[in-house]
Order: structure tokens, then C-alpha cells, then sequence
């Protein structure tokens, strides 16, 4: 930090404003990993002793693993699907002159402010009209929808960082659309692609509410985890459930963005030399 | 339609973005093995113009042939040109190697011919040794240079290259021109060059398409287009000239004598513009086409007397400004400092201009 650049010198009010928010933020959920450490049933203080007794209980249940491999399958088919359309929809919006791109994108975004429980509605009534029987699949469609706009949104920066005359170079050098898009446009948005992947599965692995009104017989993570809150005895394992969750889905997120750096910034590099 | 010898006929091309017209009515002839130019100053359309060459922006009407092949409906792809682009465009995520190979994966090639053909260009280039280097990692010369070579190996009919000096300093530009014009010997392939700087189309080009505001103003020799130039646009934007006013007095077979405002009567040769007495007209002599001496000089065509108005030391010549009665602008004269005396000169004395008469352009424009 310079401390004589006007707009590096450090900002006390600002410091703290960032430190508090912070708090605010994390405070709570970092009691869901204290807790699952306390050798008691009540989630209250003080704090008894240290125990992994928890995590042990989880892998002796057999729900537990059979909602986590539900989830997992949800999740992954959601993000290589809501992906795969988020590549060709960044696509078309950053390269197409398309007539009213403004609306076409704030449509595409809308499931990002539509409050979930009426999204989750809406698909379950149209679902029931069409006469699908509830499952896996009804909630994989729901989740898909709910992370498009995710998917978009991350690889909008990519397609927009990078300058659309290579891929002119590519068609002038002889390559017709398709291998222009796997030969320049894939590789270079890839780090888009990737952290697009992780954050859909993180968003799907973690979606409660489309879950909660498009599942069948077959739970997801969440659901099971909202079914297991009726039993006093099961909240401490259901604690430790919930904070590897959220390690996983911290770590997932974070090596996304990580990948994803950069964005925008580095065409910027990589150009700046010409 | 086309004519038969042109390698690639512009006919009577138009472009319109929405309603406005960024080619207005071009039509030129480029011949096989030129190096040829289209200069112009800022958004007058040159690139526009290399763009439909290369099938990126449609043509809104008219047509361009290229090869006798009409090239409307033809894709940037199935184009026989390849481009080097203002910024090079080189793909970043490949390094030198494979961005030289590019435009080979159609050819079926074993992988040693491709090695082969790429260790080539990278001679062709002078950067033999960089065939590994990441190309983000290249300076813009050299990136110019990998542009080239990812379009030549390719062996187009037709290379089209927008403004390819335009981001290099000034010496490393002059040494790419160089190399550039030698390359051009070398491969004999169609240059199209576009540049706002003439003194680089003059020096590299075999013909100059001089633009303006999407229209070609003239289509000639760097020769041509400095001694000949057809209108005062094209006068004025090549080097610079002196204008006169003047009528038409008399027209002979192969001259005819026009009396200029401030320098008399004057016997110009014959002109491409047709005259008759009578006319009001733009004379046009060029700063370096004048004589200055202090004494009135003897048996020469043609001479005027004025004053110095002003003088500018340039090293190996002076500019000088001469105030002659009867014309409101002072006149450029520029001249080789033989002697020493370049910009010792003493501002106001009466000074005295004389020119021959091949050196007048005669300008349809009044
Ligand atoms: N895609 C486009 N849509 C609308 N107008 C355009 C488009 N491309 C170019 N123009 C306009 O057409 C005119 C010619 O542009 P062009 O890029 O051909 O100029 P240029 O001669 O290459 O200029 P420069 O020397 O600055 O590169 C300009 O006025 C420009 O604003
Ligand atoms: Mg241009």
C-alpha cells in the first residue's frame, strides 16, 4: 500500500466497515462447525468437550449417502447442462447484434430476483398439467433454470474480454464457424467454463427450495436435511453435515473465481503490448 | 462485367451502415503481384473497403471480383485472401508455432511437412528461434511479423493488411517497410495495404487509391499522384502544394495560357482537364518546383517578383514563405541548402520566385 496515492492511503471508517460486515456475514454460519464439535445433543453454550462423534454417526446412515449421491447427480447434470446453454447464450449476447438485447438479457436473468417459492410454484403446476411424475429429473430441470443466470453471468465477462477479431483471424485462415468456435472461442472463455461449472454445482448442490417442491420420492441433500430437523437427537450430525457442506461448497466457489480471475482484466494484458 | 486483366475488380461498391454511407460509388482495378495502397485520412472507409475484400461486411450493392470470381455470397472462409489485422489478432491461448499452423489443419499435412513448412516461415520472418515462446509474450513487431507469416504460409491469392506499421515506432516502421516490400518481391502475392500515412504508401506502393469520405479521389502511381494529382483534394492531401487562382485565356493543341492572379500570364502544358477560354481555374506548383533567388533571374520562362515573409531552417532544406502582391496566401517555397546559409536569412527583403512550365498542374476545381 502507497500511503502518499490518494486513493491507496488507507481508510480507517472504510476498514472497519469491512471488518464488520464481515462479521455480520460469517458469525452465524460459524457456529453451525462449532457446534458440531460440542459433545452434547443441545446446541446451546456453554460448550462441553471436543467430539468427531458426529461426523462418525453421518457415515453410518445410509439416507445420508443415498441424498448426498442425489444431489451429486442433480448437480452435475445441472451444471454441464446449464452451462452448455450459458456458453452459446453469453455467445450470442456479446457477439450477436441482437434487437433488444437489453430485455433478452434482463429476461434471462430474471430467475436470479423471482422469489424461489414462486418459481417453485409455477413449475410445479406446469408440471403437474403436463402429467410428469416428480423426481430427480423434475428437480434437475428446476435447478437449471435457477442457474442460467449464474452461468451467464459468469461467462459474459469471458466472451466480452476477449477481442472478436481473432475469431475473425480464425475464419480468414479458413475456419468455418464451428471449428472457430473449438479451436478460439472454447479455449479462451475455458476459465469461464470451468467456473461456471463450479458454481452451478455449488448453487444446485445447495438449492433447497425448487428441490423442496420438485422432488419425487428420491431427496436431495437439503431435503433430507429439512426432514431430519424434527429429530432432536439427529441435529448434532445434521450440524456437522451442514459445515462440511459449507466447506465444500466455500472451497468450490472460492477455485472458481480463483480460475476465473482476471476475466476482462487479463485480455486486457494480453493485448496491452500491441 | 469485369475487366479481363484486373486480378481483382471493385465495381461500383457501396456500403451503407444503416443510413449512413461508408463507400460511396468505389470502383478500382488491382493487378496480380501489385503492392497496393488505399490511403486516406481517418474514417474515410479504408478498412471498411479491406473488410469486404475479406468477406467480413457485406457489399450493399455492386461487386467485387476477385481472381474472376464474383465474391458476393462467399464466406470470409472459402475467400482465396488471408488478412493481417490492425492489431494483429493473434491467438493468444497458442504459441508462435501453432499460430503459424493455424490455417493448415484443412490441409491434411503429415506432421513433419507442417514442421517443415512452419520452420520455413519462421526463417521468412527472422524469428527462427521463437517457435516455442507463448504469443503473449512477443513484441509488437514481432507479432506483426507472426500475423504475416500465419497468412502467407497459407499462400493467398490475395493479402490484406490494415494499418500493419500503425502501432510500431518510427524506425522499427521504417525497417518493416523495408521488410515488408523485399517480403512482397519474395512471395509475389497481391499486396492491399491500408495506411493513413503517405510517405509510407509512396514509398512502399506500386499504385496509391487515394479515399476520402468513401469515395476514390484518384487511382495512381506515387508518381502520378504527386505530379498529376486530379483535384485539389488529392493535391493537398499528398505533400503540400501552392494554389492559384486564374482564367483561361487562350487554348492551344498541347498548351494553353492561363492568366494567374499575382503571377501573370502563364503557358501550362497540355492536361488531362479540358479547357476553354474562358474558365475560372486552380493553378497548382508545388514548393520545391520554385527558384529562389535575390537578383531578377535571366531567360527563364517564368518569374515574379515578391517579399520573404517568413523562413523555417529544416537542416538539409529551408522552407520560406513569399508574400507576392495579388495573392492572399504567401507561397511555399522549399529548397536544398546548398550553401551554408540556410536560416541566416533576413526576414522582408524583396526576393524573386521562377518556375517552368512543366512544373504546373492544372486543376479542373476552381
Ligand atoms: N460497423 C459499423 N457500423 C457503423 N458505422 C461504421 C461501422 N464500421 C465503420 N463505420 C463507419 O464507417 C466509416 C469508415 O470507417 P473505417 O473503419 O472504414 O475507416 P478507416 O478509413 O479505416 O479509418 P481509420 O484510419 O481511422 O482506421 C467511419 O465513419 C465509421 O464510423
Ligand atoms: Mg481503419
Amino acid at each position: 500500500m502507497k500511503p502518499d496515492s490518494y486513493i491507496e492511503r488507507t481508510n480507517r471508517p472504510l476498514q472497519f466497515y469491512a471488518v464488520l460486515f464481515l462479521i455480520v456475514l460469517y458469525v452465524p454460519v460459524l457456529f453451525l462447525p462449532l457446534f458440531s464439535f460440542n459433545d452434547s445433543i443441545y446446541v446451546k453454550f456453554p460448550l462441553k468437550s471436543f467430539t468427531f462423534q458426529w461426523y462418525l454417526e453421518l457415515l453410518d446412515r445410509a439416507p445420508v449417502w443415498a441424498s448426498l449421491m442425489n444431489s451429486i447427480k442433480v448437480a452435475v447434470t445441472t451444471s454441464i447442462i446449464a452451462t452448455g446453454f450459458g456458453i452459446f447464450a453469453a455467445k450470442a449476447i456479446t457477439r450477436y447484434r441482437l434487437p433488444g438485447r437489453g430485455p433478452v438479457v434482463g429476461f434471462i436473468m430474471l430467475p436470479l430476483v423471482v422469489p424461489g417459492i414462486i418459481l417453485g410454484v409455477a413449475l410445479l403446476v406446469l408440471i403437474s398439467q403436463l402429467g410428469i411424475r416428480l423426481s430427480l429429473y423434475t428437480v434437475t430441470v428446476g435447478h437449471i433454470i435457477v442457474c442460467l443466470p449464474f452461468a451467464i453471468a459468469t461467462m459474459i465477462p469471458r466472451f466480452e474480454g476477449f477481442d472478436k477479431s481473432v475469431e475473425e483471424a480464425s475464419a480468414d485462415l479458413g475456419e468455418n464457424a464451428w471449428w472457430t468456435f473449438w479451436r478460439v472461442t472454447f479455449p479462451m472463455v475455458f476459465p469461464g467454463v470451468l467456473a461456471s461449472l463450479l458454481l452451478t454445482f455449488t448453487v444446485s448442490f445447495d438449492e433447497f427450495i425448487m428441490a423442496f417442491f420438485l422432488s419425487g420420492s428420491d431427496a436431495t441433500l437439503p431435503i433430507y436435511i429439512w426432514g431430519q430437523l424434527r429429530f432432536p437427537q439427529a441435529f448434532p450430525s445434521i450440524l456437522a453435515l451442514a459445515s462440511i457442506i459449507l466447506v465444500v461448497s466455500f472451497i468450490l466457489v472460492f477455485l472458481g473465481q480463483w480460475i476465473n480471475r482476471g476475466a476482462g482484466a487479463g485480455s486486457l494484458e494480453s493485448t496491452k503490448n500491441t | 462485367m469485369t475487366q479481363e486483366n484486373a486480378f481483382i475488380s471493385i465495381r461500383n461498391v457501396n456500403k451503407f451502415f444503416g443510413k449512413f454511407q461508408a463507400i460511396n460509388d468505389v470502383s478500382m482495378d488491382i493487378d496480380h503481384g501489385e503492392f497496393f495502397s488505399l490511403l486516406g485520412s481517418s474514417g474515410c472507409g479504408k478498412t471498411t473497403l479491406l473488410r469486404m475484400l475479406a468477406g467480413f461486411e457485406s457489399v450493399s450493392s455492386g461487386e467485387i471480383y476477385i481472381d474472376g470470381q464474383p465474391m458476393s455470397g462467399v464466406p470470409p472462409h472459402h475467400r482465396p485472401v488471408n488478412m493481417v489485422f490492425q492489431n494483429y489478432a493473434i491467438f493468444p491461448h497458442l504459441n508462435v508455432r501453432d499460430n503459424i499452423a493455424y490455417g493448415l489443419r484443412r490441409q491434411k499435412l503429415s506432421r513433419a511437412k507442417r514442421r517443415e513448412m512452419v520452420d520455413e516461415m519462421l526463417e521468412l520472418i527472422k524469428l527462427p528461434e521463437y517457435g516455442d515462446r507463448k504469443a503473449t509474450q512477443l513484441s509488437g513487431g514481432q507479432r506483426q511479423r507472426i500475423a504475416l507469416a500465419r497468412a502467407l504460409i497459407l499462400k493467398p491469392k490475395v493479402l490484406l493488411l490494415d494499418e500493419p506499421l500503425g502501432a510500431l515506432d518510427k524506425q522499427l516502421r521504417e525497417q518493416m517497410q523495408l521488410e515488408l516490400r523485399a517480403l512482397q518481391r519474395t512471395v509475389g502475392i497481391t499486396f492491399v495495404f491500408v495506411t493513413h500515412d503517405q510517405e509510407e504508401a509512396l514509398t512502399l506502393s506500386d499504385r496509391i487509391a487515394v479515399m476520402s469520405d468513401g469515395r476514390d479521389l484518384q487511382v495512381d502511381t506515387p508518381t502520378r499522384l504527386y505530379e498529376s494529382p486530379v483535384n485539389r483534394e488529392v493535391a493537398s492531401f499528398i505533400g503540400t502544394m501552392n494554389f492559384f487562382d486564374g482564367t483561361v485565356k487562350s487554348v492551344g493543341s498541347d498548351t494553353a495560357v492561363i492568366n494567374v492572379d499575382g503571377l501573370g500570364e502563364i503557358t501550362a502544358p497540355a492536361c488531362t482537364v479540358s479547357l476553354l477560354a474562358g474558365d475560372r481555374i486552380n493553378v497548382a506548383i508545388r514548393p520545391e518546383k520554385f527558384l529562389l533567388t535575390d537578383q531578377k533571374p535571366e531567360g527563364v520562362q517564368n518569374c515574379v517578383k515578391g517579399h520573404l515573409d517568413n523562413a523555417a531552417y529544416l537542416g538539409e532544406r529551408s522552407h520560406y514563405y513569399v508574400s507576392v502582391e495579388g495573392i492572399s496566401q504567401p507561397v511555399a517555397v522549399s529548397a536544398q541548402n546548398q550553401s551554408r546559409a540556410g536560416g541566416t536569412e533576413d526576414r522582408k527583403r524583396p526576393v524573386w520566385l521562377s518556375w517552368d512550365n512543366a512544373a504546373i498542374v492544372v486543376l479542373k476545381d476552381a
